[in-house]
């Protein structure tokens, strides 16, 4: 660093900075310094989707309860800021998880934007029901690639829980209403340590052959790094196309955005009677 | 670092570790020689207005004293290594081109440094600007001759060091428990933490032949003297039971 500098308050404010030197603040192409319009990185996608689960994994996590009126302002907040999918809530039972016990309250009472889509999370056939009562016109289910951590969390095995997601899947499908599937413990489990990319694949084949249009692959505990991102992404994508995968990294030991830079980086896969295909996700 | 003097005598030089001083100065490189220092380092800027607010000169007159220095040191076989900050962005002057960067990487490296440290002074760095950046020095200098040293103010630190280490970089500046903040921006971290560093390395399968363990014990108890909590990741979660 050297030296403090005593003349520390002559720097730009972050707004400044970011907004109108370092072109950073605004997402819109147009507002990116003509030099840097081209993708910095080479083969990196154009476009990328986030998808925000504040108002469900992060809120499920936090301590405090957060009251249902505050849950709404928050959520239509968010979506004012140009995000496309928000995931709202989850039609879990009270007992599991009290912080999403409004979850009729909360998907009733935000305000649905158009061109924003609401997930919610349905882990069986009566939170499915109780959804789509409320109004929900996408859903999501909770998948494990580690057997002690779907027994822990949801009380069953990875085969009973597929069962009853192809129940909420068909039913979903059958009304028309998109399904997302989540894999939890893809690079690590708090149980059972080490998770083979292998295990992470066939649960996520599983979740896409049912039905489910997207297949969340989830650092759950954050124990991930750029190499076993890389190499679980290897192994699922010779069974699930890129375009149907997304990455949901937990920060636990700061890694996030490395592993996630290294999901939008193509990569060699490796095909089953040899030879290899790059892909850009 | 009033008391540069007796830290310097104070502590004990393990065999195989280097411990280069900061040395602005011919007056400062002395008085570190006399200390027992037997590696130093000059620090520059790519900002004009960084360097005038930093060390009270231009890019140009910094160089002039850098050139003593180093040449100093060099007569003595002392290394010199050379920090250029604000690579990818001023906190005065905000954009900072990347052929600036270069000039004075080039400069440093052309007066006799052995290694160039490439700061991301304020941390507004991402993977893109750190790849264009680096495109430009390492046409001037070679890779073998570079580190990065990211600052995390926003988070993006351990994602611009992979982009470097992707384009063949292989030193890398990090500090333990990510000590010290940033005096431009309230409240924010500064550089990028040891142990998350180490932790993204070893699941890479990198060598780095340094034990996570042992750094967060130092980081716990340097954190515990200066009465402030770990800003590294890696700790917080090993430490919450």
């Amino acid at each position: 660093m050297g030296n403090v500098p005593s003349a520390v308050k002559h720097c730009l404010s972050y707004q400044q900075l970011l907004r109108e030197h370092l072109w950073i603040g605004d997402s819109v192409a147009g507002a990116l310094d003509p030099a840097q319009e081209t993708s910095q990185l080479s083969g990196l996608p154009e476009y990328v989707k986030i998808v925000e689960v504040g108002p469900r994994d992060g809120l499920q996590n936090e301590k405090v309860i957060v009251p249902t009126d505050i849950k709404i302002e928050f959520i239509n907040q968010l979506s004012q800021t140009g995000l496309s999918v928000i995931e709202v809530t989850s039609f879990v039972s009270s007992r599991w998880v009290p912080q999403m016990a409004d979850h009729t309250e909360v998907m009733k009472g935000i305000h649905q934007y158009p061109g924003v889509r609401y997930p919610v999370l349905t882990p069986n056939l009566q939170g499915f029901h109780r959804a789509v009562a409320a109004g929900a016109t996408e859903i999501s289910v909770f998948g494990a690639a580690s057997e002690s951590f779907s027994k822990k969390n949801i009380n069953c095995s990875i085969e009973e829980s597929m069962e009853k997601f192809e129940e909420v899947v068909k039913s979903a499908r059958h009304m028309n209403i998109p399904a997302r599937g989540y894999v939890s413990c893809t690079l690590g489990c708090p149980y059972e340590g080490n998770i083979t990319p292998q295990k992470v694949t066939e649960v996520s084949k599983r979740l896409y052959g049912m039905g489910c249009y997207e297949i969340s692959l989830g650092d759950t505990i954050g124990v991930g790094t750029p190499g076993s991102m890389k190499k679980m992404l290897e192994s699922v994508m010779k069974e699930v196309p890129p375009s149907a995968l997304a990455v949901h990294c937990h920060d636990t030991y700061g890694q996030a955005l490395a592993n996630i830079l290294t999901a939008l980086q193509p990569m060699v896969i490796c095909k089953h009677n040899g030879g290899t295909y790059t892909v850009n996700p």
